[in-house]
C-alpha cells in the first residue's frame, strides 16, 4: 500500500484523481484510494513568462560598434551574434585592438551603419555557457584573501585562446579585403569639442 | 563702400526659415518694409508664390531681370535665360550647403576616412612648404 502511495504521490494529484475516476466509470464504484493528506498543489501563478530578448534591429550580426563603457570603451568592435541572454557577442578582432571575444549589452553600444560579412565566421559552438566560470577560477583560498589586493594576471585558457585565433583568422579576411577597414577598427571613437552625439549619423 | 545686395524685384534670397529652409526665390513685388512677395519659381526651387518677412530670408548677389509682379511664366522664362539655378549652384554659398549637408550625412566609418584623408593632405602641403623653404 505504501509503495502505491508513493507512486500516486509521484505522479501528482491529477494524475492520481484522473486515474482513480477513471476506474470509478468502469466498475461504477468511488475509488477504494482517497488521499487522507492534502497534497500541495502548486499555486496558480501569473508570474511573467520571459519573452526572447529583443535586440536593435542596427545590431545585427556583422555591425561594427562602438563600446561605451567597460574597460573597452570607446573600442570600435565587431558584432558576431547576440546570444540567448540578449548580450551581444563582439570581438575586436583581439588581434587588431585587442577586444577578445566578449558578452556586452547592447544598451551601452552605439551600432555603426558598417557592416562586415561575418557569414564565414563560425561562433555557433559559442553560447552564454561558454563564458560561464569555473568554481576553481571563482574561489580562493587564505592566501587569496589576503592578498586580494595584489594584481593578478588574467588566466586564459587554451581553449579560449585558439578559438580567438580562429573567429580573428576568419574575420581578417574579411576586414582586410576594404581599405582602411583595418585601421578603422583599431582606433577608437570619441567626440571632439564641436560633434553633438545626436545629430550625427552613424 | 555701400551696400551691394537691395530687397528689389527680381532679387534671388535665401529662405533661412520656415517650411522652405533651404530653398531660393526671387522677390516679385515689395508688400511694406517687412515682407515681400516671393516665388521660386515652384518648379525650379519649389518655393510657392508668397508673403515672406524679410527676417527670415537672406539677400543674394543673383538678380533676374522680371517686371513687377511676374507671372510664374514670365519668371521661370528669366530664370532659364540668366541660368540663375546653375549661377546659385556655381556659388560658394551654395558649395558651402551642400559640403555642410553631406558632411552631416557621413557614417562613422565615412568620417574617419575623412580624417585619414585629412591628415595626408596636410602631411602633402607640410612636406613642399619644407621643400620651398630649403
Amino acid at each position: 500500500m505504501t509503495a502505491g502511495l508513493r507512486v500516486l504521490g509521484v505522479a501528482g494529484p491529477k494524475k492520481a484523481i484522473k486515474a482513480s475516476s477513471s476506474s470509478t466509470t468502469s466498475t461504477g464504484k468511488s475509488a477504494r484510494y482517497y488521499p487522507a493528506d492534502d497534497v500541495p498543489r502548486p499555486k496558480h501563478s501569473r508570474a511573467k513568462k520571459h519573452n526572447p530578448p529583443r535586440v536593435r534591429p542596427s545590431l545585427v550580426p556583422g555591425t561594427v560598434c562602438i563600446l561605451l563603457s567597460g574597460r573597452f570603451r570607446g573600442k570600435r568592435v565587431v558584432c558576431l551574434k547576440s546570444l540567448e541572454s540578449g548580450l551581444l557577442l563582439v570581438t575586436g578582432p583581439y588581434k587588431v585592438n585587442g577586444v577578445p571575444l566578449r558578452r556586452v549589452n547592447q544598451a551601452y553600444v552605439i551600432g555603426t551603419s558598417t557592416r562586415i560579412d561575418v557569414s564565414g565566421v563560425d561562433v555557433s559552438y559559442i553560447d552564454d555557457s561558454y563564458f560561464a566560470r569555473s568554481s576553481s577560477e571563482v574561489e580562493g583560498g587564505e592566501e587569496e584573501f589576503f592578498e586580494k589586493d595584489a594584481a593578478r594576471a588574467a588566466i586564459v585558457s587554451d581553449k579560449r585562446r585558439a578559438d580567438q585565433k580562429k573567429v580573428d583568422a576568419s574575420i581578417l579576411k574579411v576586414v582586410d579585403a576594404t581599405p582602411l577597414m583595418k585601421n578603422y577598427l583599431g582606433s577608437k571613437f570619441s567626440l571632439g569639442k564641436y560633434d553633438k552625439p545626436h545629430k550625427m549619423v552613424f | 563702400m555701400g551696400f551691394s545686395r537691395y530687397v528689389e524685384v527680381g532679387r534671388v534670397v535665401f529662405i533661412n526659415h520656415g517650411p522652405d529652409a533651404g530653398k531660393i526665390a526671387t522677390v516679385i513685388d515689395i508688400v511694406d518694409q517687412n515682407k515681400c512677395l516671393v516665388d521660386g519659381p515652384e518648379e525650379i526651387t519649389g518655393v510657392k508664390r508668397q508673403v515672406i518677412s524679410y527676417k527670415k530670408v537672406s539677400l543674394t548677389d543673383l538678380k533676374v531681370t522680371i517686371q513687377r509682379n511676374a507671372r510664374a511664366k514670365t519668371l521661370k522664362a528669366a530664370w532659364a535665360e540668366s541660368d540663375t539655378l546653375a549661377k546659385w549652384e556655381g556659388s560658394s554659398w551654395a558649395k558651402k550647403l551642400e559640403a555642410k549637408k553631406k558632411r552631416s550625412s557621413l557614417s562613422d566609418f565615412d568620417r574617419f576616412k575623412v580624417m585619414v584623408a585629412k591628415k595626408q593632405k596636410s602631411r602633402i602641403i607640410a612636406q613642399k612648404i619644407k621643400e620651398l623653404k630649403a
